[in-house]
């Protein structure tokens, strides 16, 4: 393959050339729409739908074609076509209610049918637009794979205006689709049009559809609907940044992919632009700071440190209830399935921090002051939420993390003032660490 | 009429030509808590989502506070059952309750500082001030429990139509759950619960509705839970319903 040179490479990223800012502009815009509505798509569980429409728009492209070919117009123009793939897509929603409603059929299976028979519909057309004079065909085919690199200003323009309608609907109405995609059943009962809200999510779907046909093709189409908020999710937690980063992503595809073709032609611009939105994809599957596999396995090395922590806390602690001040080294290792090395190097990362102290040459050790209350912070919580489990835990508290959690915000204030008058009864049996929070109060 | 939250009349209601409900009708009192009790498949969530519209009914009358739910809308608020939604949602506590609010704020307008607020009264309401910011998949089960009962009282409504609120949630979201009800009766408001627990009934609710496809009694829970009527309810489907076939007198709901 050839690859770019210098020169080229300068040009195509100074923008020298008002095809590279026409596609790019187009692309980017597009990209932008798609991820803020493939967010809602995606919440809402319907990003197969996306697929389908996309397949589905290629009969309505193909008509589109015949008709403005029999008017005598040039049938390759957009317009025609794009109001064809749009009537067409809306048609494929029409016979998906109509399966959903006549049939017991699942989801899946309903959106498969559709899927394939209007594409299936769609190529038999174009073997029949393939036989007209004149050589159309490949013009057609353009719209399969996409083919960002052709795009005229006159469709850049209805590119950027169908984006930018998108993004204001999906940000004018951002709670209401938020409410929608998260619980329908409430949003119906709270007064909200929900059917409403569902056509005209779809509705916009269906534009974005049209409007990214000419960039990434019919086929992939979905790609940028899909991915960019699902690679979103790994970055954020709220509904609002998901969106917003969603659409950098889309934009930032976009982007990738339109300097890419331009610095190799012969590739297919809408496959590129698809890659680049995988790659970020898999980059926020590793490196997302809210979901990434990078910081979950971070947490759990630190969970498990932690929990370390506090047992090796707990085991010093219960060892100084009863010898009163140090604690001999044999005395923790009876108590804790550690061997030497890992219980000195426990001890040691405790003195670091300023819990422990070890006295030089002799095998014990000692809480510092701020280490004897943590310890009895742990001590408390640890062993009301042992006498909960025990006495009240009828229904187990599902996902309580009992180290972050204290007790008081997790069970009610009563069951844990009794729960706390039990420990102080037993009291004459171990020492029972009162709240330090309180006590410095 | 004006003063009856909500008034049900022969409602029927089928799932794929199977009848659900099935001629019931149902009164509920203003200011009072009422649970709805049958075994599973009585149709008790079904009842609830068919009084607010959320599932079609073949033929019945429901009114609320004597008029169509259309002009009583502000007036009533829904807990849906917690497992019906996705709890891996990317919003945070506030976020969910703030939705109560939304018919409030209005079409296309954000939500504001002082809708914030007023999701954290109504957090702080059930005991949750200091989950405003969590993410709801970082909830234990009561706790979201919690944060969908707030975001009913963030609606300020009169009647409440809540869907199996007690189910397998932990004791402290039982004590809340319990006092938020106390708190809307003695506002005036009025609670309707599906519930599951049989043995709670009598200590939760003031009246009850037993329920199994039709109304087998309702009426203040003393009067309501005696043996008859519960074998009646949870008694086997086939002698209830040789019951019905071979006395037409008891086809008719028992009380009205």
């Amino acid at each position: 393959m050839d690859y770019p040179t210098l020169e080229t490479f300068l040009r195509i990223f100074s923008l020298q050339d008002h095809n590279t800012r026409i596609v790019l502009a187009g692309a980017c815009a597009f990209g932008i729409a798609a991820g803020l509505i493939g967010a809602f798509l995606l919440l809402r569980k319907r990003s197969l739908l996306g697929d389908t429409l996309g397949h589905a728009t290629l009969p309505g492209v193909a008509i589109g074609f015949l008709v403005a070919y029999a008017a005598g117009h040039d049938p390759r123009s957009f317009f025609p076509l794009a109001l064809g793939a749009t009537l067409s897509a809306v048609a494929g929603i029409g016979a998906l209610a109509l399966v959903r409603r006549f049939s017991r059929i699942k989801d899946d299976a309903a959106l498969a049918i559709v899927l394939s028979v209007f594409f299936g519909f769609g190529i038999a057309l174009l073997s029949a637009i393939q036989q007209l004079p004149g050589g159309f065909a490949s013009g057609l085919e353009h719209l399969i794979y996409g083919s960002a690199a052709t795009m005229t200003s006159a469709d850049a323009t209805f590119v950027i205006a169908s984006s930018l309608g998108i993004s204001l609907f999906c940000i004018a109405l951002f709670k209401e689709f938020s409410l929608l995609c998260f619980d329908e059943a409430f949003a119906r009962s709270s007064g909200w049009p929900a059917t409403v809200l569902d056509i005209l999510l779809m509705s916009l779907v269906v534009w974005a559809t049209v409007a990214g046909i000419q960039t990434v093709g019919i086929l992939l189409v979905v790609a940028l609907l899909v991915i960019p908020p699902a690679s979103a999710r790994f970055w954020c937690d709220g509904m609002g940044p998901m969106a917003a980063v969603s659409a950098v992503s889309g934009g930032l595809s976009c982007l990738l992919g339109v300097f890419l073709s331009a610095l190799f032609p012969k590739w297919p611009t809408g496959a590129l632009i698809v890659l680049s939105a995988g790659s970020i994809f898999a980059a926020s599957l590793v490196f997302g700071p809210t979901r990434g596999i990078l910081i979950r396995s971070i947490r759990t090395r630190r969970a498990e440190k932690n929990l370390r922590r506090e047992h090796l806390l707990r085991a010093v602690f219960e060892c100084a209830e009863l010898t009163e001040g140090s604690v001999p080294l044999a005395d923790l290792l009876a108590k804790r399935p550690w061997t030497r090395q890992q219980m000195l190097a426990e001890i040691a990362r405790l003195a670091d921090r300023g819990l422990l102290t070890c006295p030089p040459g002799n095998d014990s050790v000692q809480f510092t002051a701020t280490g004897l209350s943590e310890a009895r912070r742990l001590v408390r919580n640890h062993r009301l939420w042992e006498l909960y489990l025990i006495r009240h835990a009828d229904v187990a508290p599902a996902h309580v993390d009992r180290e972050a959690d204290r007790i008081e915000h997790v069970l009610d204030r009563r069951i844990v003032e009794e729960l706390e008058d039990i420990l102080d009864q037993r009291s004459h049996e171990r020492l029972v660490p009162s709240d330090p929070e309180k006590s410095q109060a | 009429m004006k003063d009856t939250p909500l008034h049900i009349d022969a409602l029927n209601v089928a799932y794929h030509r199977k009848l659900v409900l099935w001629d019931v009708g149902v009164t509920i009192k203003a200011g009072r808590t009422t649970a709805i009790v049958g075994p599973n498949g009585a149709g008790k969530s079904t009842l609830l989502k068919a009084a607010l519209g959320l599932i079609p009914s073949a033929s019945g009358k429901i009114l609320f506070f004597g008029g169509t739910l259309r002009k009583s809308r502000s007036r009533v608020a829904y807990v849906p059952q917690r497992e019906s939604v996705d709890w891996d949602f990317p919003v945070n506590a506030r976020d969910v309750v703030a939705m109560g609010l939304y018919r409030r704020i209005g079409w296309c307008l954000p939500v504001r500082s002082i809708h914030r607020r007023m999701a954290d009264e109504a957090l702080a309401d059930v005991g949750m001030a200091d989950f405003a910011l969590r993410q709801i998949s970082q909830l234990s089960g009561g706790q979201q429990q919690r944060v969908f009962l707030a975001r009913a009282l963030a609606q300020k409504a009169d009647l409440y139509l809540m869907d199996e609120p007690f189910a397998s949630v932990d004791a402290a979201t039982e004590q809340a759950i319990l006092a938020v009800l106390e708190r809307i009766k003695a506002s005036g408001g009025t609670v309707v619960c599906v519930h599951h627990d049989l043995e709670t009934v009598a200590g939760y609710f003031d009246d009850a509705i037993l329920l199994n496809m039709r109304v087998v009694a309702q009426g203040p829970v003393g009067d309501v839970m005696t043996p008859e009527n519960l074998r009646k309810t949870y008694g086997a489907r086939l002698s209830f319903l040789d019951e019905v076939a071979t006395d037409p007198a008891r086809a008719t709901p028992a009380a009205g």
